[in-house]
Order: C-alpha cells, then structure tokens, then sequence
C-alpha cells in the first residue's frame, strides 16, 4: 500500500463523512451535543485542503499530516481523539514507501493505544473505541492467517460495525454522553459510527 | 525604589462556550486582582461551540512568564485538547469545577503560588461547601 492508497483513503472518510454529516449529528443529537458530523465535515474538509497544498510524499506522512489537521480544526472531542489516532498511525510508519498489511495492523493498534491513553476510556464506556479496538484485533489475526489485504480489511470493517452497533445498549462513561447517564442508553455512540465510516473507507481503498 | 514584579503563574480557561470562558476569567481577576494572568480561551475559530487549539495555544503563549501555566478546561473535548499541550513542569491540568477552579487557581497565582500552590488551590475548589 503506496501513497496512494493512502490519500485514497482519506479523501474516501473525506466524502462519507460529508455524505453521512446529518447521520452523526442526529446520532450526537441524542447523547451529546450535535456536532459531531459538522465537526468531523470541517475537520475533514480542511484535511483535503492540507493534502492539496502540501501533497505527502509517504503514506506516514500522508497520516501525520491528517491527524495535525484534525486536531486543529474539529473543535470538539474528535478533533483530539481522531487527531492523534492519525498521528499514531504516521508515526509508526516513518517514511517508509511502503506498507505492507500488517505494518497498517501495527499502525491501527498504535492508533487505539493513542486513543485509550488520550481519553483514559476502556473497551466498553461506549466511545469510538469500541469500534476501533475490535477492528485492529481483527485485521491483526486476518494479517496473522495470511488473508489477502481485501478480506482482511473487510474483517476490520465488521469488526468495526458490530462493535459500533454493540455500543446501543451501553450507558456511557466518558465524553459528554456521561453526564446524560441512564438517558444514554439506547443509542449508537456517533464516534463509534464514524470510526466504522474509516473503515468502510479504507476497505473501499483496498478495490476489489 | 522600584521593585521587579514577580512572575506569576498563568491560568488559561478552556470552555466550549466563548463567552463562559471570557466570563469566568473576568470574575476570576476582579476577585483575585489586577496583575493575575488569567485568560479565556473559549469556542471554535469561528465563534461557535467547542474547542479551539490555536486559541487554547496562543492562550498559553500570552500568560506564560516561564513559572507555569495552569490549563482549567470544562469538559469533554476541552479537557483532550489541553491533554494534548501539557508539557510536565511547564504547562498543567487542573481537574476541577471550571467556575470554582478558575477562581481558587487565580487567587493563588495572583499572590505569587508555585505552579504546584496554584494546583493544589484549585483542587481544593472541588470540595468548598456553600451552605
């Protein structure tokens, strides 16, 4: 996976994101404050932008890029979150050319370890985590049986949806849906939804 | 005779609400006084709800005196920005009510605390009692 493949993927969570933009906010809607799709469509927005005017010349780059992007210009809880989650990313990569599936899995478990640190949340407290964590676990043991890059991606994707729609039940425990207590139960954590759009994106950069 | 004033430790109020943090920081230098560095960094760059690096980092840049800085934000995404410009020794969290805390933490810069006085004050904001 070249550079490429890399802008391809972001400028694919780029388009879902705006497409999805009146999803999120009506998901944040009912447990938080919503915005999360108009943050995330600014955030995202301005990150095409940073890529036209400097284009990376490294898939780490290309990642670092976007997360320094995202968490100047979100302005809510994502910003930071996702902002490092990319950072992570590119700085596992460095400036290598090239990545091979599982340096992209050691990158997505760099990713949930900068988002757990950040946010001090835990597997469960009904945040994007819930839908990344899953998703690196199970493109680590899809890159571990040998599965082609596809498959694999597409393994992280499901991961990532039912770990989302695994967040309805639970009440939350971190961000501002915990002040909302017991009233947050019964609905999709929209960080959690978005988290599934990245996936959703980066399989669709994988083709096929 | 003149005197060199003291640096004093800063305090930089993070809220999603611009016009809380502007607010909060105006009550907190009314009541600790004149010569405390206490700002707000409320809002996005476009004015609306939510949280601003630039702002919250330019925030710190304008109270800094090389004593320290105190970061009191109100929740959620504040509290995640600020955790992404600590700097240990330099520039720390508070973890208290915004309000409570913004007071506390200025009266104790404003008469010359350490970074470590200024935090411990505001930590004590979590357990006044007004009744």
């Amino acid at each position: 996976m070249d550079t490429r493949f890399f802008t391809t993927w972001i400028e694919g969570i780029a388009k879902a994101v705006a497409e999805n933009r009146e999803h999120l906010t009506a998901l944040d809607a009912a447990i938080g404050d919503a915005d999360h799709g108009a943050n995330l469509d600014r955030g995202f927005t301005a990150v095409r932008e940073a890529l036209a005017a400097a284009p990376p010349d490294s898939p780490g780059k290309a990642l670092t890029l976007t997360g320094t992007t995202l968490i100047r210009k979100v302005g809510g809880a994502s910003g930071p979150l996702y902002g490092t989650a990319f950072r992570q990313m590119g700085s596992v990569l460095g400036s290598a050319p090239d990545v091979t599936p599982s340096d992209l899995a050691t990158a997505l478990e760099a990713a949930v370890a900068g988002v757990r640190k950040l946010g001090g949340a835990t597997e469960g407290d009904k945040t994007l985590l819930d839908a990344l964590a899953p998703a690196a676990g199970a493109l680590r043991r899809a890159v571990q049986n040998g599965t082609k890059t596809e498959d694999a991606l597409d393994a992280a994707l499901t991961a990532a949806r039912e770990g989302a729609r695994a967040t309805i039940p639970l009440q939350a425990r971190k961000g501002r849906a915990s002040y909302l207590g017991e009233r947050s139960i019964g609905h999709e954590d929209p960080g959690a939804a978005s988290t599934v759009l990245i996936l959703a994106a980066l399989r669709d950069a994988a083709g096929g | 005779m003149t005197t060199i004033p003291q640096p004093l430790v800063g305090v930089v109020l993070i809220s999603h609400s611009d016009a809380l943090a502007t607010s909060a920081a105006a009550l907190a230098v009314q009541i600790a006084g004149p010569d405390v560095q206490v700002v707000p960094a409320g809002g996005t760059d476009d004015g609306g709800l939510g949280t601003s690096p630039d702002k919250v980092t330019a925030a710190i840049q304008k109270v800094d005196r090389g004593v320290g800085v105190v970061l009191i934000p109100d929740m959620g995404g504040s509290v995640l920005t600020a955790r992404l410009l600590e700097v240990p020794g330099q520039v720390a969290i508070a973890d208290v009510p915004f309000v409570e805390g913004a007071i506390a933490a200025a009266v104790q810069a404003g008469i010359g605390g350490t970074l470590q006085d200024v935090l411990d004050a505001a930590e004590d904001a979590r357990i006044y009692r007004k009744l």
